[in-house]
């Protein structure tokens, strides 16, 4: 049972891929891009999660009364965050672009390179 | 390649390495244990510099360098959404048409701006105490402008928005963050090193030295990225026109 969350990190990437190489439409494989990145999420929050453990903010908690989660794993994850958020805003940014220069957001149909 | 014999590549493939993630999984330590060396000593290193917020001291302290990088790419990544959406030879601008909006949408969307933007700047401004800080703040109290558009019409926001400040405020905030670490190698400590000022008393807003000047810094630069970015976006959707009239 404790490897659980673990798996459920490896599901949603595999989902994540899957949707990635069989996407017809460019706004969506972005999307899928997302859900693969979010399992990253999943796995840091698990690798950091500590049973019985709180958040590691001490504002109302005495230090030492209990246990908390690794709090390094969870700067990570809002760097993953951060960094998801504006690789997608490029990203979309770029199927823009595509869209008005080809007229289609088809991967498929973009075969060619055109100035 | 035809679709199916690449649905075949991907089956075979994707096979392979849910297996060896599952594998992998296996031997991963024990979901919930006790072992966290790194997060034990990042906990002491947080109480040791005052700062009741492990997470805030971790990113704008223990690894402030690491995340002037992040910033660096969220410049990046705003920089090249500037270039691509730029408007092109053959397309113009129009104005935007004003818009009907029913009137508890208005109501509501103005009544919760303000409140929404004084939460922003309180969840900057308390990261080094409570959960939150510089990046969730600033995406909130960007985000709060936009109801505006909610409540209002394109061109009210535009109103409240000018672009051009937003764009400075942009870079100022991210040379106000490297210009804190600089202040660290005059004073003869190390870039971004934290020994700048006094700790202060733990758990008040005046605790934790830099950490709630580098807060605020990137929090400045988040609401000035996310209002930049989404205006680009909302530019080619509400005003940006080909020539062909479409």
């Amino acid at each position: 049972m404790h490897v659980l969350p673990y798996l459920t990190a490896a599901y949603v990437f595999v989902v994540g891929c899957y949707g990635l190489a069989t996407s017809r439409n460019l706004i969506h494989a972005v999307g899928c891009l997302a859900v693969c990145q979010s399992a990253t999420y999943v796995l840091l929050l698990a690798v950091g999660y500590r049973d019985g453990g709180t958040a590691p903010v001490f504002s109302d908690l005495r230090p030492g009364s209990r246990p908390v989660a690794d709090p390094v794993v969870q700067a990570l994850t809002l760097t993953d965050i951060v960094v998801g958020a504006t690789v997608t805003a490029l990203l979309l940014a770029l199927v823009v672009q595509i869209s008005k220069r080809h007229g289609t957001v088809d991967p498929d149909e973009l075969r060619e390179l055109r100035g | 390649m035809n679709p199916r014999a690449r649905l075949w590549l991907v089956a075979i493939g994707g096979a392979g390495l849910a297996a060896l993630l599952a594998a992998a999984c296996l031997r991963l330590p024990r979901f919930g244990g006790g072992h966290h060396p790194y997060g034990d000593r990042a906990v002491r290193a947080a109480l040791s510099r005052h700062t009741a917020n492990t997470i805030a001291s971790v990113n704008f302290d223990q690894r402030a360098f690491d995340t002037m990088g992040e910033m660096a790419i969220l410049f990046a990544a705003v920089l090249g959404c500037v270039v691509l959406l730029r408007q092109a030879r053959d397309e113009h601008r129009g104005r935007p048409r004003p818009a009907e909006v029913a009137a508890p949408v208005r109501r509501y969307a103005l009544a919760v701006l303000p409140v929404a933007l004084v939460t922003g700047l309180y969840v900057v401004a308390h990261g080094q105490l409570s959960p939150g800080g510089g990046f969730q703040g600033g995406v909130v109290a960007a985000t709060a402008l936009h109801l505006m558009y909610l409540g209002a019409d394109y061109a009210a926001l535009e109103r409240v928005r000018p672009l051009e400040a937003f764009e400075a405020g942009d870079a100022l905030a991210a040379s106000a963050y490297l210009v804190l670490g600089l202040a660290g190698v005059l004073a003869g400590t190390g870039f971004l090193a934290n020994a700048l000022l006094p700790y202060g008393t733990f758990n008040t807003l005046s605790s934790a030295g830099t950490v709630p000047l580098l807060n605020a810094a990137i929090g400045m630069e988040v609401a000035c990225a996310v209002v930049v970015l989404l205006a680009r976006f909302l530019d080619q959707a509400v005003e940006i026109e080909e020539e062909s009239g479409k």
